[in-house]
C-alpha cells in the first residue's frame, strides 16, 4: 500500500512537470516564430487564437490527423522508436531542473551528470532516424547531425567543469545556490559565450543546423517522416532548446534566485525569475536564428575543435589555478 | 525491498536478453543497438547499488560517445553479412579459447569470493556516510590512486595520437581555406587595375 502511494505520489509530480514542460514548449515554438517574423518585418503567425498564440495547437492537431507513411523499405521498428526516443530523452531531462529551492521532482547528488547523460544520449534519436529511413539524405543528415552533436558536447564538458570547480557541487541546487553572491555569468563570462554557443549546436539550431541544412539535405533525418511522428522530433527539439536554456539559466544566470537581493526583487517568486531567464536565454536563440546565416560544416567543426575545445580547456586550467591560488576552493 | 528486487530483475533481465541479443541478431546495426540497450541497463543496475557517479559515466563515455563511434564504423561498412559470415569456422577455436580463458577468469572471481572481506581489510577506503560517493571517489582516485590514475590516462592519450598518426595524410593536390590568411586580405593585394593589350592580354597568377 505504501509503494502505491509512492508511486502515485510520483507519477501526479511527473505529470504537474511534463504538462507545463508540453504547453511551454508549444508557446516557445509561437514566440519564435513571432520574434523570427518581427526582425524580417513581417507579422509571424496571428490569425489563431489572440496574437495567434494557438497556432501552434493548431498545427499539432493538423499533424494529429495526417497520415503517417513509413516507407516500404525502412527498418520499420528503429523508424517507428526514433522520434519517441527523441522526445521522451528531451522530457526525461527536465526530472533534475531545480525550479526553486524545494520545487524539483529528482533532487539528485550527481544532478548535472545526469543531464549531460541524456543529452548525449539524444543523439540516437537522429542517429536511428537517419539510418532507419533507409535513403541517402537523412542518412547524410544523421551523420552530419552525429559528428557535430558528439564535437560540441566535448567542449560543453568542459565548461560544466569550469562551473562545477566554482560551485563545488554536482548538485544543480547546489550550484545554484554557490551562486548567491555573484552569477558565474560574470567570473565566467568567456565560457557562458562558448555555453550558448555550443548549445545552439548541440540542439541543432540556426546557424548550426545543417543536419537539415534544406539547400542540401531536403530536411536531413527528417526527410521520411510524416504526421505525428514528424511532430514528435519537432517537440523534442523546441523541449531541448528549453532545457539547454534552462541549463544555461541554471549554471551561469543563478537559477531561481534574484539578481539582486534586495526588497522589490527578491518578494518575486524563484521559479518566476527561472522562467523569466529561461525566456530571456530563448530571446537570444530566437534572434541568432534570424540574424546568423548558416555556418559550412568544415567551419563547424573547426569552431568546435579547434577554437572551443583549446579555448575551454585552458579556462579549466586557468579557473583551478586561480581557485588554488587564491584559496577560493569551495571546502 | 520487494520493489527494488521487481526493479533489479528486470533490468538484469534486459541487461542478459540484449547481451545475448548483440551476438544473435542477424543484423550488425541491430547489435549495435542492443548494445547500447546493455550498456544503458547496466548504468541503471549500477545506479542501484548506489554507485550514481560510475552509472552516469558510464552512459557519458560508453553510451554517450564511445558506442556512436561504434555505430558509425558499423553503419558504414554494412554490406555483405555472408562475406563476414564466411571465416566463422576458422576463427570458432580462438573465440572457443578465449571463452575458456574469461570461464576461467570468473571462476578465479567467485572462488576468491569468501576472501572478500581480508581484501576489503586491507583498502584504505574509509566510508563516510556524510559523504556522497562522487566526493568519495574523487579523495580516492586524486590521492591514494593519483598515479594510476594518470598514467592511465596517459595511455588513452598515447593511443589516440598513434590511431591519429596512422590515419594521418597531408594532401597536396586540394586547397586549404586559411582564415587568418583570408582576413588580413586587403584591397590592395588582390584588385590592381591594368591596361592590357589588345591581342595580348594579361598574364594572371593565380
Amino acid at each position: 500500500m505504501d509503494y502505491a502511494i509512492y508511486f502515485f505520489n510520483d507519477l501526479l509530480k511527473i505529470f504537474a512537470l511534463v504538462i507545463p514542460v508540453l504547453i511551454s514548449v508549444a508557446m516557445i515554438v509561437w514566440v519564435d516564430r513571432r520574434v523570427w517574423g518581427a526582425v524580417q518585418l513581417r507579422k509571424g503567425p496571428n490569425v489563431v487564437g489572440p496574437f495567434g498564440l494557438f497556432q501552434t495547437l493548431a498545427d499539432a492537431l493538423k499533424y494529429i490527423f495526417k497520415e503517417v507513411i513509413i516507407p516500404v523499405r525502412a527498418n520499420k521498428v528503429i523508424f517507428v522508436i526514433a522520434p519517441i526516443v527523441t522526445m521522451s530523452l528531451a522530457l526525461v531531462s527536465w526530472a533534475v531542473i531545480p525550479f526553486s529551492e524545494s520545487l524539483v521532482v529528482a533532487d539528485i547528488n550527481v544532478g548535472i551528470l545526469y543531464i549531460f547523460a541524456v543529452s548525449s544520449l539524444g543523439v540516437y534519436g537522429i542517429i536511428m532516424a537517419g539510418w532507419a529511413s533507409n535513403s541517402k539524405y537523412p542518412f547524410l543528415g544523421a551523420l552530419r547531425s552525429a559528428a557535430q552533436m558528439v564535437s560540441y558536447e566535448v567542449s560543453i564538458g568542459l565548461i560544466i567543469i569550469n562551473v562545477l570547480l566554482c560551485a563545488g557541487s554536482l548538485n544543480l541546487k547546489d550550484i545554484v545556490l554557490a551562486q548567491k553572491s555573484i552569477w558565474f555569468a560574470i567570473p565566467l563570462f568567456p565560457m557562458f559565450v562558448i555555453f550558448f554557443i555550443s548549445a545552439l549546436a548541440e540542439t541543432n539550431r540556426p546557424p548550426f543546423d545543417l543536419p537539415e541544412a534544406e539547400a542540401e539535405l531536403v530536411a536531413g533525418y527528417q526527410t521520411e517522416y510524416s504526421g505525428m511522428m514528424y511532430a514528435l522530433f519537432w517537440l523534442g527539439e523546441y523541449a531541448n532548446i528549453l532545457l539547454m536554456c534552462g541549463l544555461g539559466t541554471i549554471l551561469f544566470l543563478g537559477g531561481w534566485l534574484s539578481p539582486i537581493d534586495v526588497y522589490p526583487f527578491n518578494a518575486i517568486p524563484g521559479p518566476i525569475w527561472f522562467i523569466f531567464k529561461i525566456l530571456l536565454l530563448f530571446f537570444l536563440f530566437a534572434m541568432v536564428k534570424a540574424i546568423v546565416p548558416r555556418y559550412r560544416y568544415d567551419q563547424l567543426m573547426r569552431l568546435g575543435w579547434k577554437i572551443f575545445l583549446p579555448f575551454s580547456l585552458f579556462w579549466v586550467v586557468l579557473t583551478s589555478a586561480f581557485l588554488y591560488f587564491f584559496n577560493l576552493l569551495p571546502a | 525491498m520487494i520493489a527494488h528486487a521487481i526493479i533489479f530483475y528486470f533490468l538484469s533481465t534486459i541487461t542478459i536478453l540484449s547481451t545475448i541479443m548483440v551476438i544473435a541478431s542477424r543484423n550488425t546495426v541491430h547489435s549495435v543497438f542492443f548494445l547500447i540497450l546493455d550498456f544503458v541497463s547496466a548504468a541503471c543496475l549500477f545506479i542501484m547499488l548506489g554507485a550514481e557517479f560510475v552509472g552516469m559515466i558510464l552512459l557519458i563515455v560508453y553510451v554517450g560517445a564511445v558506442a556512436v563511434l561504434f555505430l558509425f564504423v558499423v553503419m558504414m561498412l554494412e554490406g555483405n553479412f555472408e562475406k563476414i559470415k564466411q571465416g566463422f569456422l576458422q576463427y570458432l577455436p580462438i573465440g572457443f579459447f578465449i571463452g575458456i580463458v574469461i570461464f576461467l577468469e570468473l571462476i578465479v572471481v567467485i572462488g576468491g569470493w569468501q576472501y572478500k572481506s581480508e581484501f576489503i581489510g586491507t583498502s584504505k577506503i574509509i566510508y563516510d556516510a556524510n559523504e556522497t560517493n562522487t566526493e568519495q571517489l574523487g579523495k580516492l582516485i586524486y590521492t591514494d590512486f593519483f598515479l594510476p590514475f594518470q598514467i592511465s590516462g596517459l595511455v588513452l592519450l598515447v593511443a589516440m595520437i598513434g590511431a591519429i598518426l596512422l590515419t594521418f595524410r597531408r594532401r597536396t593536390n586540394m586547397k586549404r581555406q586559411d582564415m587568418v590568411k583570408q582576413s588580413s586580405r586587403e584591397r590592395v593585394d588582390s584588385i590592381s587595375s591594368v591596361d592590357a593589350e589588345i591581342n595580348k592580354g594579361v598574364k594572371v597568377n593565380d
